[in-house]
């Protein structure tokens, strides 16, 4: 049976584990067993378990798989089972229950388990291989974006922050300073005379661009540090600032 | 084909579901459930003698138009439909297990497959494979759960009944030592 990528223990790598086994080969420790009996070829139902108890806890260590406690469970198993077959009993003894049964109930149940799911894997193929009609493969659940703008709203917005500059026609880019501290401070002073304000109230009107991105990082910073609040009800909306009282009380 | 048999056919054709006789019986007012049974089969036949490219499979009850095998990696490959991710083993291993087992609860299912299987029961229930049917008696009354209808479409199983019985299978339980 060949399957795409690899397979966690529990199938999926759950978070409430807290380590994940990735197996090529197994589907959890009977899976392993039965796959060490089938290559000693012995009977299901006399299985040397000596050998295989040996065998067994030497594949979990070379698959790395010594702290898996599911593995670790059926190790120990393996070796009680061993101890129990090592004690004496008495020839002809009809009352001597065989330590292996249990193990070997579960085993086969496990495999015919693993019988089934050959019957449903190869159905399953078989109608995956079939298309009904207006067939739409389950969406992936996508992050939702931030914002989604076409390129006209995007223009729009640039285009609103501009008309507050003064002058906005072409000229030469000369690299100037920005002068975020000097913002800061006029947004405090602003706070301080109220405790809500908005955009315009820290930009006037007809501001150079260097101003406005000064304020827009002010208020990033500011933000940051937990002194204002800021909240746009909807993109492109005018900005609202709000002295961050729980900031203050910290 | 008889007028019955076209008028089937276009219904399946409009359904985007398998439609069961007693629902197609409702398309005309004098048919019997045989009379559908039987002009389900000559549509049927009609298309594999025909060589169309579809056919009439009986899933979960009922019956769908579907694409036949042949075309699916064309039609992958133009990107006009894809199929369904696979199932991991260990998801089809559950899925087994409840199968045959339901009502199950998790327990159940981890004491057979030697695993937790949290994870995989998640991913089947967003999956719609299976379904909480209740709760056991047991202590904590535990969640027991079932395969669903969507469970059979994706198996073409007509009904649960198709999976191989325990005795069909080379090794059945009641051969164990313990079952004696």
């Amino acid at each position: 049976m060949t399957f795409a990528g690899t397979f966690a223990h529990d199938g999926f790598g759950t978070a409430e584990s807290t380590f994940v086994v990735e197996l090529d080969q197994f589907n959890g420790p009977f899976d392993l067993l039965l796959a060490l009996i089938r290559e000693e070829q012995v009977e299901l139902v006399d299985i040397p378990v000596a050998r295989i108890a040996e065998q067994f806890l030497a594949r979990i260590g070379t698959l790395g798989l010594g702290s898996a406690a599911e593995y670790l469970d059926l190790a120990a198993r393996l070796v009680r089972i061993k101890a129990q077959m090592l004690l004496p009993r008495r020839e002809g003894d009809d009352e001597w229950d065989d330590p292996r049964t249990e193990l070997v109930r579960r085993l086969l149940e496990y495999q015919q388990i693993r019988e089934i799911v050959d019957v449903l894997e190869h159905r399953g193929e078989s109608r995956r291989n079939r298309f009904a009609r207006g067939y739409l493969p389950p969406e992936r659940v996508a992050e939702p974006a931030p914002a989604t703008l076409s390129l006209g709203e995007l223009l729009a917005a640039v285009d609103r922050v501009m008309r507050l500059v003064s002058r906005p026609d072409v000229h030469d880019v000369v690299p100037r300073a920005l002068d975020v501290d000097g913002a800061i401070a006029l947004v405090r002073a602003v706070l301080a005379a109220r405790s809500r304000a908005r955009w315009g109230d820290v930009v006037r009107h007809g501001a150079e661009p260097w101003e406005i991105l000064s304020a827009l990082l002010a208020l990033l910073e500011l933000a940051r540090r937990g002194e204002v609040r800021l909240r746009q009800p909807e993109p492109f909306s005018t900005l609202h600032i709000s002295r961050d009282t729980a900031g203050e009380a910290a | 084909m008889t007028p019955l048999a076209k008028l089937l056919e276009a219904a399946l054709f409009a359904s985007d579901r398998p439609l069961p006789p007693a629902e197609l019986r409702a398309l005309d007012g004098g048919a019997t459930l045989g009379g559908i049974s039987a002009a389900l089969d000559e549509l049927r036949e009609h298309y594999d003698r025909e060589e169309h490219g579809v056919e009439l499979v009986e899933v979960a009850g009922g019956w769908q138009i579907l694409t036949r095998s042949e075309y699916t990696e064309a039609i992958e490959r133009a990107q006009l439909a894809a199929r369904p991710q696979r199932l991991s083993a260990a998801a089809l291993e559950t899925l087994a297990i409840i199968a045959y087992r339901q009502p199950v609860g998790r327990a159940e299912v981890e004491e057979i497959r030697g695993v937790s299987v949290g994870g995989v029961l998640k991913q089947l229930l967003e999956r719609g494979l299976i379904d909480i049917v209740g709760r056991s008696e047991g202590i904590g009354r535990p969640l027991l759960y079932g395969t669903t209808r969507a469970f059979l479409e994706q198996f073409a199983l007509r009904h649960l009944e198709e999976l191989p019985r325990a005795d069909e299978l080379a090794i059945a339980l009641r051969a164990s030592p313990a079952a004696n």
